[in-house]
């Protein structure tokens, strides 16, 4: 009897449980109060006040805000629009890159954002996609290469903060061997070996950089790896294209310097940390965002660099020698006025060849092509 | 009070379809309770994911296309589950269906959809079969276990696109992004409608139907059953254990290949690095969904109907609350976790007793559970 009973017992309590999430589906059909309209007046309101159309802006991040890297570096840009009384803002985190991201940004369309920023390569198709069917929605997508009138692209000159990292990690090698942790083999990565090798080899000619390739953007435990495989072959400063601080641990962790990437990463590594090139989004996210309040937006391709601010270094560490310090100042302010950049000749491949020659200067459309390594770089680009 | 597992006598029929209802209404309760302690109303949460995925056309459309390779995965899985051959390798054997199907089109072929597709479809069910055989036989011949070779065979395969994709067939014009170039129209499945509901749906839906006859009507699917349930029985009814676990694994591996070929021909149109969500891959999701399904077809499709919607529902209350991507995934696990403990109480009886006696249990104890159903924890 009491088997039955305790039977009994299990079966009623599963079907009050069951019964019980499904009345919590329907009562709250009715009860839904903020819906995604809610905002928009009061954003309406205080863009009246100012004068133009209000903002919703939506930002498609690739992998999660505490990524302490790339994504934190846009949402930093995010927070500081999010303050303006006329914008308001949302994100979504760790969207797939590929044909997934059509369904995120479908949906930011579907709740009436009106400026969408797609923050990865692989969400350029996607963006395109959904844009052609949203002719009155913004688009802005960083790092591609394909536009059309309602989808802007923007980017910044990451190479630049990028070689004056070299700089300092020329100096501060003594082995002569510094290890480059690196995600993918496109433009954009190899753009970043290059000018940091060109920085390096600036102040130290005999140095060269190791590269090993993660072939992923996010994967902490893939990038410490990576970090000790170069750290095994005497690398002793340690740098890297990857969005988390995994590789800068792995420097600290056995007494070596480290040069963060994307957002200062100096608590993560603080007897390392030399300093990191950095980006700051808020430039170019304050300025688009005013455009489409005023309606004076149209489609372009933004790569700006040191001197717009949206490239930077981050502060520097005490490790930094004074006299060091002088150096990449002094060189921060040649390309800063303009009168020099990164890529001028004479630059050699790997191979001893000539990529640049001497006096002249790499076109904008060649940086952003860039496949092949310069001379001092020990790796190779797959495929 | 002390408390031991008893085995039952018999199976309950109930039991073994409420396990997985109350599973999935314990998981909404745990991650409710942990909503509320993050501010969240979970009521308003779930009742927004539950519209916004059932109760739109777009929402509902996104369910199905999240669904589609879900079922043709789940299906595969539940197949070789029902023989008791672990197969934790949907995830490789899709990618190695996309990859086969890929290949066809990199020959340079550039013909018509009624040629092209059912010759990617071919591929990519052979691709991901002969992926799928090769633990089969190791299994079959040198009994090595499944679910190690099919597990570590999934990282095999991935790289093996990866080779492709950053190298032969890398698109020229990509900028060195690892992808390759647009298939041509003829590679691309039809679409519904101004949805991105892709003909695979209707693969999916055949392959249940097709795998319901074969389970339920054919002598075949009847053996199947019988060396799942009891392998002693069926050696000595003369069954051929070994020849069935080859042509199981076969038709589970031509399944997750076809939704690799579905994804990359209806919904990627290219073949790229994440044709599988890194967050929870199909191929993986199919475990759970070929577990919460008992092993019945119709289940695994409505299963994959529910976890596509948690899916779109997700990403909207991701949107429209602010809830962390990470939401999805601990519903997601908080059901296995249920679902396994579930099955242990189904097969079990929990017995209190008043006083301590030091009896040893009359039945048996879940110390080695009876068909090897604990190993897929390890697995999954």
């Amino acid at each position: 009897m009491t088997r039955t009973w305790r039977r009994a017992g299990f079966t009623s309590l599963a079907i009050l449980l069951t019964l019980g999430s499904a009345l919590l589906f329907l009562a709250c059909g009715g009860g839904e109060d903020a819906g995604p309209g809610a905002g928009t007046e009061d954003a309406a309101a205080r863009a009246g006040a100012a004068g133009g159309i209000p903002v919703k802006a939506a930002f498609v991040y690739v992998s999660p805000v505490g990524d302490a890297g790339w994504t934190l570096a846009h949402d930093g840009g995010r927070q500081a629009i999010d303050e303006l009384p006329w914008v308001e803002t949302a994100y979504t985190e760790a969207v797939p890159e590929g044909a997934e991201a059509e369904r995120t940004i479908n949906q930011y369309v579907r709740n009436g954002y009106n400026l969408i920023f797609t923050t990865s390569f692989g969400y350029m198709d996607p963006t395109i996609n959904v844009a052609k069917s949203n002719p009155e929605v913004t688009f802005m997508h960083c790092s591609g290469f394909k536009t059309a009138d309602n989808v802007g692209t923007y980017f910044g000159r990451m190479y630049q903060p990028r070689y004056l990292s070299g700089v300092i990690a020329g100096k501060m090698t003594e082995s002569g061997k510094v290890g480059y942790v690196a995600a993918h083999p496109i433009p954009e990565v190899i753009r970043g070996i290059n000018a940091f090798t060109l920085g390096v080899r600036s102040v130290n000619p005999e140095a060269k950089v190791h590269v090993v390739w993660t072939q992923t953007w996010y994967d902490p435990a893939k990038e410490r790896e990576a970090a000790e495989s170069l750290l095994d072959i005497g690398a002793d400063v340690i740098t890297q294209h990857q969005d988390t601080p995994a590789p800068q641990q792995a420097a600290e962790k056995r007494g070596h310097y480290s040069i963060g990437y994307n957002s200062d990463m100096t608590s993560f590594a603080p007897k390392a940390h030399l300093t990191a090139p950095v980006w700051d989004w808020s430039v170019v996210y304050k300025k688009v965002a005013e455009e489409v309040r005023d309606g004076t937006w149209s489609s372009g391709q933004y790569w700006g660099g040191l001197e717009d601010g949206v490239v930077g270094l981050a502060p520097y560490s005490d490790l930094v020698p004074q006299e060091v310090r002088d150096l990449v100042e002094a060189k921060k302010a040649e390309i800063v006025s303009g009168s020099w950049d990164v890529f001028t000749g004479p630059i050699n491949d790997q191979a001893g060849a000539a990529m640049v020659a001497d006096g002249e200067s790499m076109s904008d459309e060649d940086m952003l092509g860039m496949t092949a390594f310069v001379e001092g770089v020990v790796g190779n680009v797959p495929g | 009070m002390p408390m031991r597992l008893e085995l039952r006598l018999e199976r309950s029929r109930k039991l073994e379809y409420l396990v997985p209802v109350v599973s999935v209404a314990l998981a909404l309760l745990v991650c409710g309770v942990l909503l509320l302690a993050t501010g969240t109303n979970p009521v308003s949460a779930y009742a927004e994911m539950f519209t916004e995925a059932f109760g739109t056309s777009y929402g509902f459309a996104e369910v199905l296309v999240k669904a589609t390779p879900l079922i043709l995965c789940g299906l595969g899985v539940m197949l070789a589950f029902k023989m008791l051959f672990w197969n934790i390798g949907a995830e490789g054997q899709l990618h190695m269906g996309a990859w086969a199907a890929t290949a066809v089109v990199m020959t340079g072929w550039d013909g018509s959809a009624w040629l092209m597709i059912p010759a990617m479809m071919f591929a990519a069910a052979v691709g991901g079969g002969l992926w799928a055989l090769i633990p089969a036989y190791l299994k079959v011949k040198l009994n090595c276990n499944e679910i190690i070779t099919t597990l570590l065979m999934n990282y095999v395969a991935i790289l093996w696109v990866a080779h492709f994709i950053y190298g032969p067939w890398k698109d020229p014009v990509s900028f060195g992004f690892p992808m390759t170039r647009q298939f041509p129209d003829g590679a691309q499945l039809m679409r519904f409608g101004d949805s991105r509901v892709h003909l695979g749906l209707l693969f999916a839906l055949v392959a249940a139907i097709v795998l319901y006859l074969v389970q339920e009507k054919s002598r075949w699917g009847f053996e199947i059953g019988v060396t799942g349930g009891n392998p002693a029985a069926a050696r000595y009814a003369g069954m051929n254990a070994g020849r069935n676990m080859i042509l199981v694994m076969l038709m589970s591996g031509g399944l997750a290949g076809l939704a690799g070929m579905a994804e990359v021909s209806g919904i990627q149109l290219k073949l790229l690095k994440d044709i599988s969500p890194h967050a929870a891959p199909y191929g993986y999701t199919a475990i759970i969904i070929a577990w919460l399904a008992r092993r019945n077809p119709w289940g695994v499709v409505l299963v994959s109907l529910l976890m596509g919607g948690l899916y779109v529902g997700g990403e909207t209350v991701q949107i429209t609350m602010k809830l962390p991507v990470n939401i999805v995934l601990i519903i997601q696990a908080l059901i296995l976790f249920f679902v396994l403990g579930g099955d242990i109480l189904s097969r079990y009886r929990l017995v209190y007793r008043r006083g301590v006696s030091h009896s040893p249990p009359s039945g048996g104890t879940p110390s080695a559970p009876p068909r090897g159903d604990g190993e897929v924890l390890g697995g999954g």
